[in-house]
């Protein structure tokens, strides 16, 4: 897959033309095996591995431009991994920004300092800092190399019916509105989702009383000694009274500030540079004790709620990313999550096409997908109400919290900006096949599966590398003799090609000679053996395929 | 599980000290000391099943009002 290098481009300021497409001029609706809505990185993600299972793919965006502005920054590793898999994986991290040391400040002093050294023994960082613009600039790029997807820009959905063949979707377009139907649609198409609305359905949950102010800033010079990148976050700052504030740093030296602005907070005045350019220098004074030259580069007022629909299928139309379910922006799980339900949702759509599998494997997605949300939903609150305070109470026990973390280790553990994200383990889910053997809990049926450093005939590779597009059977040990008819990839460490050089994946799989996993598509972990048969994993197969 | 048998040692020096320690403070400065070492104790007890047990022994039978029923 080519990785090619545009680095001069501007994707906020990039125009996508409209092209008539011969299915406005027919007389009866062309039809589509799948039809995307939405060219965010969810709808992007998404068709591109469609499009790279075989699929022919319909990518529908009522507009003509990509992202601007701040909005996603933060791509973990899980969302890194899938992006290797559609293609745009090393080039994000090549522009992305990574960054181990972070700093939390109570009032006016540093309470502590941490770093993240990321563990060792896997291809992709623990997340990476990068304009969204960039990640669905890049995905573009990508989408436009495959001849089955096709993008279609300001062509917008005004209307949906279905029956149980097909779905009917009304298309309006600068020449007028035409229909075509399909047998999927997924409705990728952002937290005012348009097409929920057009279902008659809505995302409920709790919104959040708080405002926050976005300012992007381009700096003279750099912030800390030799151009090193930090995280600084501070709760009550002297040069931002009873709120917070959060400084990182994004792809060509642009460093966003987050500050809290509280629910009274008029967002018109605060939008404005006259209001703004004062805060900054504040903090660049107090913060940093010097004056540094910046340019805004871009502000915005935002306020957040965690919510979601009760469900994320509704007959033939799926829903994926902030259509589905928002968060707030504490831990990153916006873009996150809405990149691993496209993950979720390629593989089966597929099977299903294909008759491999049948339209129940459907219903899967949105259950796992919705489990998922709910985890994203309760990291996130939490965190808010870290951030926020919502009582007298709790406020005293989160300035309690930060003022013990100072001297005392124990309380860091408390203390709560944003955690980290990390892909759900789908505990529960209906593809799973339990545990018949003794194994450690962590890579457990229903997790992702962890990456490790491999060699394939001497050559240096990754374990996730390694698994294909389909479902793999990984062995530790010689691959057994009906491996081979059951129709996925067989990995087998058996001394020959493929070696755990360093028995970091023996150990991390919790492996003995013999143990073997099936694993998804999307990498979750399917079921696990220490001495598989022909019959168990068959089984689990069709488990997994929702055939039984 | 959570002991509620009496074993904290010299239980009358222990209640000295307590009131000691919020000597000549504000009642929001007592509110924060209390805050802390609600914190610094269940750190020590550390188990979470435990903790729960305290949580739901020290709300006991207190009345939820419509203002100050939790979320």
């Amino acid at each position: 897959m080519s990785e090619t290098a545009n680095r001069d481009i501007d994707y906020q300021k990039l125009e996508f033309d409209y092209h008539k497409s011969p299915d406005q001029s027919r007389a009866q609706p062309a039809h589509h095996p799948v039809v995307v809505v939405g060219a965010g990185p969810v709808g992007l993600t998404l068709a591109i591995d469609l499009a790279q299972r075989g699929q022919r793919v319909l990518l529908l965006d009522d507009d003509h431009r990509l992202s601007t502005g701040s909005r996603a920054i933060c791509f973990a590793k899980r969302t890194l991994e899938i992006w290797d898999r559609v293609g745009v994986g090393q080039r994000m991290v090549d522009k992305g920004v990574s960054w181990n040391v972070g700093r939390v400040f109570f009032r006016d002093q540093e309470v502590y300092r941490f770093d993240l050294l990321p563990e060792p023994g896997h291809e992709r960082p623990a997340f990476i800092n990068l304009q969204q613009y960039y990640a669905e600039g890049y995905l573009a790029e990508r989408a436009a190399e495959l001849p089955n997807l096709e993008i279609r820009w300001k062509n917008k959905v005004t209307a949906l019916t279905q029956d149980g063949d097909r779905v009917t979707l009304t298309v309006d377009t600068p020449d007028g509105p035409y229909e075509i139907s399909a047998s999927y649609v997924a409705a990728c198409d952002g937290s005012r989702s348009p097409l929920r609305g057009l279902l008659g359905q809505e995302s409920k949950g709790r919104i959040f009383r708080d405002r926050f102010l976005i300012a992007d800033l381009q700096l003279a010079e750099p912030l800390f000694p030799n151009d090193a990148t930090e995280r600084w976050y501070w709760f009550d700052p002297p040069f931002h009274r009873g709120q917070s504030v959060l400084l990182h740093k994004q792809a060509d030296h642009v460093w966003r500030i987050d500050f809290q602005l509280g629910w009274d907070a008029d967002p018109d005045e605060e939008r404005k540079p006259e209001r703004i350019l004062p805060r900054v220098q504040a903090l660049l004074r107090q913060g940093f004790e010097r004056d540094v030259p910046f340019t805004l580069a871009w502000a915005s007022i935002y306020t957040f709620a965690c919510l979601r629909m009760d469900r994320f299928r509704h007959g033939r139309v799926l829903f994926a990313g902030d259509s589905a379910h928002g968060v707030s922006p504490f831990g990153a799980r916006g873009a996150n999550s809405g990149v691993q339900d496209a993950e979720n949702l390629a593989w089966k759509i597929d099977a299903v096409l294909r008759g491999r599998a049948p339209d129940a494997l459907l219903d899967s997605y949105a259950g796992e997908r919705e489990y998922a949300a709910d985890e994203n939903i309760l990291n996130s609150t939490r965190a808010t109400d870290f951030i926020t305070p919502k009582s007298e109470v709790s406020r005293i026990f989160r300035d309690a919290v930060l003022g013990l973390a100072r001297e005392y280790a124990f309380a860091r553990s408390i203390v709560n900006s944003g955690r980290l994200s990390v892909p759900a383990t789908l505990d529960g889910s209906v593809l799973n096949t339990a545990d018949v053997d003794g194994f450690t809990t962590l890579l457990r049926p229903g997790a992702v599966a962890a990456d490790a450093p491999l060699s394939r005939e001497g050559r240096a590779t990754w374990l996730l590398r390694e698994l294909g597009p389909d479902f793999t059977l990984l062995v530790f040990g010689a691959a057994p003799a009906w491996a081979a008819e059951l129709g996925v990839q067989v990995l087998a460490f058996d001394g020959n090609a493929l070696h755990d050089a360093q028995g970091l994946a023996a150990q991390r799989y919790d492996a003995a000679p013999g143990t073997a996993y099936l694993i998804r598509p999307d990498h979750h972990i399917a079921a696990r053996w220490r001495a598989p048969t022909a019959a168990a994993v068959r089984a689990a197969l069709d488990h997994a395929l929702a055939k039984a | 599980m959570l002991n509620t048998e009496p074993c904290i040692e010299r239980p009358d020096d222990f209640y000295e000290a307590l009131l000691t320690a919020h000597q000549g403070l504000t009642t929001e400065q007592s509110h924060e000391l209390n805050a802390r070492l609600v914190l610094i104790l269940a750190n020590q007890i550390g188990r979470y099943d435990v903790l729960q047990e305290a949580l739901a022994a020290a709300r006991g039978n207190l009345e939820r009002t419509t203002e100050g029923a939790p979320r």
